[in-house]
């Protein structure tokens, strides 16, 4: 598995790390019971705080998504429920591919349409943490 | 156990009719990895220096690892749990590299020889050149070996990067992440953004004596942002200046206002004075440390 963080983007990075991970089960790339590196690997190999690679696992493993054995490391945990986001992910790509098709139609520069994405997730973001 | 590994009062220095650190209060949690940034002049090594008990402060007081800093039997056992890499990493110019290494490691009980030898390997240092000898990168190198060849409780380092190339850099960070992850509190000033945004949880800002930002990184990622708003007809600033909005500029019809929060009450009041574009971008800790820096 092969992780990327971007420290200048507004998200925390525990949480970049967690999309990631859960992202790299829905694609397939990690599979029910796989090892994860331990905090301290993956902190250096990442160079990031162990305390950032500590937080992302203990908020899946709260999650039921992954499983911490005492001093053997993390393990994922994969339901049903995951395998069926993998294809709302589909669906979805599809569906915004679609949609990025007519913008394109519409006469709307692709840097145009990425900056309205990125807006209307952020403000939807923000609605979220308020409530 | 204490949750603190420093904590400060009200602690000053003034120089003549200088303040060099005006009544600051700082925290800096145990087990994290905490960056104090500053423009030059701004305080750092100054209340490092008050810190380790090298300068005595005006007013006010501080502990480190629960010890008072001005009491000078406590400042001898804390210094013994403490490393620190300072400034001008001040070193013997006459000693070589080894015989640095063995002169320094006899000093602490908590010396550890095999990371000497390690870190004498990957860091590339030539044994027996005499320090004085040593390129800037070298002798940060050296001197950052000789507080890593440590157990301590704390590691503060004073601008730990500075004359490093990028790969001494990295390879100084990934240090430090090994570090914490033995359970080390780790503090240091820098100017290097960048690296700071990576391994940093807590980010402390100082600027003219005073501390103007103490957050973790992942606070920050969350609610600084910067907000683009353009309208058919510009309404008052003041109509803006709500809680958590540090700044407005205004060109034409254009707003740009940078928020250390509330956000999302901006972008509700503009859509209330019907902006035609609304535009929410992070901010990264470059550009957050620059708006604090300008605002004061």
């Amino acid at each position: 598995m092969f992780l990327k963080l971007t420290p200048a983007s507004g998200q925390p990075l525990y949480l970049q790390l967690m999309q990631q991970i859960r992202h790299a089960a829905e694609t397939g790339a990690l599979k029910d019971g796989d090892q994860l590196p331990g905090i301290r690997t993956l902190a250096e190999e990442l160079v990031v705080s162990p305390n950032t690679v500590a937080k992302a696992y203990s908020e899946l493993e709260h999650d039921g998504f992954l499983e911490l054995r005492h001093g053997s490391g993390a393990y994922l945990c994969l339901k049903r429920r995951t395998r069926s986001l993998a294809d709302q992910v589909h669906v979805a790509r599809r569906r915004i591919r679609d949609l990025i098709e007519r913008l394109r139609d519409d006469g709307l520069l692709d840097e145009e349409i990425r900056r309205v994405f990125e807006a209307e997730l952020l403000y939807a973001a923000e609605i979220v943490r308020k409530r | 156990m204490n949750e603190n590994v420093i904590v400060t009062q009200a602690l000053s220095k003034s120089y003549r009719s200088t303040e060099a650190v005006r009544g600051l209060n700082l925290s800096v949690r145990r087990n994290r990895i905490t960056a104090f940034l500053g423009r030059n002049g701004a305080g750092k090594s100054t209340t490092i220096k008050m810190l380790l008990g090298m300068i005595r402060p005006s007013a006010g007081s501080g502990t480190v690892l629960g010890k008072q800093i001005t009491d000078a039997g406590e400042n001898c056992e804390l210094r013994k749990r403490v490393a620190y890499v300072a400034e001008d990493k001040p070193l013997y110019g006459y000693m070589t590299v080894e015989q640095t290494v063995r002169f320094v490691g006899s000093f602490y009980s908590d010396w550890r020889a095999d990371i000497a030898k390690k870190l004498l390997q990957d860091y590339e240092l030539p044994l027996r050149r005499e320090v004085k000898l040593l390129s800037k990168g070298m002798r940060t190198k050296l001197a950052l070996l000789l507080a890593f060849a440590r157990r301590p409780d704390l590691l503060i380092l004073d601008e730990p990067s500075e004359g490093l190339d990028p790969v001494g850099i990295e390879h100084l960070l990934q240090t430090l992440v090994a570090h914490s992850a033995e359970g080390v509190s780790i503090f240091f000033s820098s100017h290097q953004i960048a690296e700071v945004e990576r391994v940093a949880d807590q980010v402390c800002i100082l600027d003219r004596g005073c501390l103007l930002v103490d957050a973790s990184l992942d606070h920050l990622r969350q609610f600084y942002r910067r907000i683009d708003l353009v309208f058919s007809s510009l309404p008052p600033e003041r109509e803006f200046r709500i809680s958590g909005v540090e700044r407005i500029q205004t060109r034409g019809r254009q707003m740009c206002i940078f928020a250390s929060s509330n956000a999302d009450a901006v972008i509700e009041h503009a859509r209330e004075w019907n902006a035609v574009s609304v535009e929410v971008a992070p901010l990264g800790l470059r550009e957050i440390f620059l708006e604090t820096v300008k605002e004061n």
